[in-house]
Formats: C-alpha cells, structure tokens, sequence
C-alpha cells in the first residue's frame, strides 16, 4: 500500500471512528451488567429484560410507532402530490413561490412550527371541541413537517424522468391516470418510498414539535427518553438506543435495496 | 405534380396548422395531405418545426389556429390517446420497468384486448422484427438496435392508421443504420400503413420516402418525390439543403441550380454549350467519388464531382491544376426563388 493510500484509510477510518464510535459504544454497553452506563462489569441481557418490562416505556414506543406509520404515509401522499405538481404542472403565476412555500417547513425553526400549530390546535378545540391533543394533533403536525422532505425527493427524481416515457404510454391509449399509475408511480415509487422511509424517521425522533402539541395524556418515545434521562441514565436507554439504531439502519438498506433493484 | 392528393385516398389533411411558442412561430400556416399507404418525411434542419408538426400528428401539441383531419376526422383537439395514431419516440421511450413483451402489449392492454389475443399478436409482431427470443428481456438488456425495434413493434402492434416516426435511426451507428432503413420500408410495405417521419438526414429522407417536404422556419418550402425535389427544386433553400448545389446567377436575373455530377472535369476545353475555366482549390477523395473545389472568374467556387471508375490513381486531378468545366443546357434547374 502506498503512503498516499494509507492515509486516505486512515483518514476514513478517522472519520467513520468519529460517526459510529459512540454508537458501537452504545450498542456494547446494552450488554453491560453493571448500572453504571460508563463501568464494564460484564455480559448480561438483563437490561434488555428489564426495558421490555418496562410498561411507561412500551406504551411511549407503540405510541411513537403508530404517529410514525401515519404520518410518513400521509406525508408520503401529500409530498407525492406537491413534488408531482411542482416537477409537472406548466408555469402558472406564483409557482415559484409555491415551491417554497412547500420546502419552507424544512428551514423553518421548529419552536415557530410547533407554536403555530399548538395555536391552530388550542382555536379549533375552542370553536369545535377537538380535536384533542395527542395521537392526532401529533401526527397531523409531524406530517406537516414530512411533507417538504418527501416532496423534493419525488421532486429531484421526476425531475430526470425522460418526458417522452408518458407520453409514450399516452400515445399508446392510456389516460393522464392510468399513465401515472402504470407507468410514473411504478418509476418513482423508490424515491416515495425512501421519502416515506425519512418522514418515518423524522417522526419516530422528534422532540421539539411534539411537545408542542403532544397533549398532557400522550408521551411519545422521544419525550419519556428525554425525562427519563433528566432522572439519570439507565441502561434500558442504552437498550432502547441499540433498538432503534437496529430500525433505521434496515430502514437504509430496504431503501438503498429499492433504489437497486429499480437501477437494474 | 404530386403535391396534393385527391379526396378519401387522403390520410393526413392538415390546413392552416399553426403552433406558436411565445414569440416564436414553430409552425406557420401549414397546408399537407399525406395519401394512405405513403412513406411520408418531413425534412429539415433544428428548429424548422418538423418535430413540433409531427408532435402536434401525435397530439401533444394543441396547435393555436387550423384543423387537423386524419382518415376524415377531425382530430384538431382530440387528446394523444383517443387519436388512432401511433408514434416511435426518438429515445425510443421503452418502459423499463417492463419486459419486452410487456412494452409491446402496453397499447393492447390499454384497449382491453384479451390476454390471449395480447400474447398471439405481441408474438406475431416480435417475430416480424426478428426479436421472439428476446420477449423476457428487460430493455436494459437489449442492444441499442435491438431497442429501436421494440420501438418499432410496440408502436406498430395496435396497427394505427398512421405511424409517426421521430427520427428512428439517429441513435443508431451508420452500419446498422443502413440496414434498418431497407427493414423498415419492408415492413412500411408489407403491412400497407402509412408511416410519417422526422429527420434532419437528408440521405435518409431520399431514401426511404415517397414524398418529402423540406420545411424551412416553421413553413414547407416544397414537397414532391426525391427525385423531383433533387432534380427540380424549387428555391435556393432547398436546392441548397438537399445535396450540393451550384447556384449560378443568371444574365438576365434570377438563379440556377447546378448539381456537382452535372458538370463535366476535364484539362481541355469540352464541346458542351456552357464551359468556363477554373483553377482547382481543394480535392476531397470520398472512395466512390472525389469532389473538386474550382475557382472559377465568373461563378466563383463551383464544386464538381467526377465518380471513381477506375482504381488506378487517387484523384484525377490536383490541386492548383487549371480546368475546364462544362454542362449542358438542360442540366441546371431555374429557381423560383
């Protein structure tokens, strides 16, 4: 190996040390026997048992999950929708600024987001009596916030999508509809999927937004991992953090594997 | 001579057709009548409107004034998938997500045609384009003339009653270029459709068509048989774009056009009516033929070309060697315009 290779290694190595050390650490210290996250002591599954007996902690995890499902699907339709109008409709008036529009949740801070909708939220159970706050008002805004990622995604891959494919499925006696569905969703839908798969992610850890709206009753994954912490750290975290790492990750390579596979 | 075509033999009538883009006049005012079973090319260079006249054919352009009839119908406004109309995408547009087989029988599905019927015709049609052992072939896996075939066949399978061609062998290498041009007037033939094409290759056009019109900013600056075209053009653009033409100032006003091989090369003064000397500039050896650059006094540079009979020397004659040219009365065509 030659000098200039070595150190382009070793500056890889560098690198990936800085990304993942602290998670391999995380992952190897839910194994840890000892209460004391820093201390190893030896092998023992007993914080795995004691997480998923953990009844506080469960509850917050399937509530988490389910806001997760339903918001990456209702983002992934409504962003499929925005990034196809934005990718196909013809120049109007405005239609810069729509585009904005739809990508400004994504700069937009996420303390203005979640007072606006707890606003949104505290006016529409005053003039309607709902809904109430919780596993609705939570998905709703996290959905919000998803919409912009999925739809520069659909956006960017419509974007290099040769025109001439629907107009030959057109040409061929299929209407606008049954062009989009037989031929541009099944082209697109790795790019719908992984930005299904990133408003998953984005729900399943968000913390500031949810706070806002989240009602006194609901306590998402994130929330009761943040007060737990506040007490001090448990092993269980350690646990849950290995958990999740385990999720995302076959979340990438599902994703990566549809991108693949759609290539070939 | 053949510019129009009678009544009911019409296929195509096109009257007035005219598509702008902003300021620019894509297509201007375009009168056409393409007969049943013709091997129509419109011709022209980038941005004459060749493409746009045949996208608005295929109806993804709505043009902005005149009516568009085909087989008697007016299809001015009818959308790309009601028209019974097929078109070969220059990119060839193959759905990747589908096999062979499956791009084939697309329009078939569409239409509701059952899946035994589907399976028989997309075999037929494969078979005719020399691709059944290809059906379970993902278009990523095919050759790029394989491609164009698939083209060809998915196009061709629901037998529209007018094929459109958007110049179907650019991409291909010139060989095989060649040999598809033969394979496609077959096929033109053999199934009695009428094919319109775009192409800016004039050699192309020549050809395969039975007519052509050479289209010029957005208009058509004439239409006839290759032949009549070549032989009798009509204006200094057109006489211009097909082939090399002299064009000659005449005496008394006015212009003619003098083709390369109408001109006879030698180094004595020939017996012919018109005779001028020159000097000879640039040779240029193609194999078959050379083609001399002469500068001549009264005409200025004239290009000759002699044909390349014998294989003994390279060109007969070299540059700076002085000439005399010569043609007769009736080989240069007086232009209109």
């Amino acid at each position: 190996m030659s000098g200039r290779a070595r150190f382009a290694f070793g500056m890889l190595a560098f690198g990936y040390a800085f990304l993942y050390l602290p998670i391999a650490l995380v992952i190897v210290y839910s194994f840890n026997e000892s209460r004391l996250v820093t201390v190893w002591s030896g092998f023992s599954l007993k914080w795995w048992h004691a997480l998923f007996a953990n009844e506080a902690m469960l509850e917050a995890a399937w509530l988490s999950l389910r806001i997760a499902l339903v918001s990456a699907t209702g983002a992934a339709l409504l962003g499929l929708a925005a990034g196809y109008a934005l990718a196909r409709a013809p120049r109007f008036p405005g239609r810069t600024l729509f585009g904005s529009l739809v990508v400004a949740p994504m700069v937009m801070p996420e303390v203005v987001m979640g007072i606006s909708m707890l606003l949104l939220f505290v006016g529409s159970e005053r003039l309607f009596g709902g809904p109430d706050r919780g596993f609705l008002t939570i998905a709703v805004a996290h959905t919000t916030f998803s919409i912009a990622f999925v739809a520069i995604v659909v956006q960017a891959r419509l974007a290099d999508f040769d025109r001439a494919l629907e107009e030959a499925a057109m040409d061929l006696g299929a209407t606008p509809w049954v062009t989009f569905r037989t031929v541009t969703l099944p082209l697109i839908a790795p790019a719908v999927a992984s930005g299904w798969l990133l408003a998953f992610t984005l729900s399943l850890d968000d913390l500031i937004l949810t706070q806002f709206v989240a009602g006194a009753q609901s306590q998402t994954l994130p929330m009761r991992v943040y007060s737990s912490v506040r007490l001090g750290v448990d092993p269980q975290i350690n646990v849950l953090a290995t958990l999740v790492v385990t999720v995302a990750a076959c979340a990438l390579i599902l994703s990566g594997w549809l991108t693949r596979r759609q290539r070939g | 001579m053949s510019s129009t075509v009678t009544g009911d033999k019409a296929i195509v009538r096109i009257e007035g057709l005219t598509r702008r883009f902003g300021p620019i006049v894509a297509v201007d005012r375009v009168d056409l009548e393409i007969a049943r079973g013709e091997l129509f090319a419109l011709l022209g260079g980038s941005g004459c409107g060749k493409t746009t006249l045949l996208r608005m054919l295929a109806g993804f352009e709505t043009p902005d004034e005149g009516r568009l009839f085909i087989d008697g119908q007016d299809m001015t406004d009818v959308p790309p998938y009601r028209r019974p109309v097929n078109m070969m995408f220059q990119s060839y547009a193959l759905f990747p997500h589908m096999d062979v087989a499956a791009n084939v029988g697309y329009g078939l599905r569409r239409d509701g045609v059952k899946a035994a019927e589907i399976a028989d015709r997309v075999a037929e049609i494969l078979a005719l384009v020399h691709l059944q052992d290809h059906a379970r072939r993902k278009p990523s896996q095919l050759s790029g003339g394989q491609r164009q075939r698939v083209a060809l066949a998915r196009a061709l399978v629901k037998r529209p009653k007018l094929l459109l061609l958007d110049e179907p062998l650019a991409a291909l290498d010139r060989k095989l270029r060649e040999s598809t041009r033969f394979e496609m007037v077959r096929l033109q033939e053999q199934l009695g459709l009428t094919f319109v094409m775009v192409t800016h290759d004039q050699e192309e056009a020549m050809s395969m068509a039975t007519r052509l019109a050479v289209m010029n900013a957005g208009r058509i600056a004439q239409i006839g048989t290759p032949h009549e075209v070549y032989e009798h053009p009509a204006s200094r653009f057109v006489a211009d774009f097909i082939g090399i033409a002299n064009i000659i100032g005449l005496d008394g006003g006015g212009w003619m056009a003098l083709r390369p091989e109408k001109i006879a090369l030698s180094a004595e003064r020939p017996a012919l009516p018109r005779t001028v000397a020159g000097r000879i500039v640039d040779v240029a050896y193609e194999g078959d033929r050379s083609l001399y650059h002469v500068e001549t006094d009264a005409h200025g540079t004239m290009t000759v070309s002699t044909t390349n009979i014998s294989r003994s020397a390279g060109a007969a004659f070299a540059r700076g060697q002085s000439v005399w040219l010569g043609w007769s009365d009736e080989a240069g065509q007086r232009l209109e315009a």
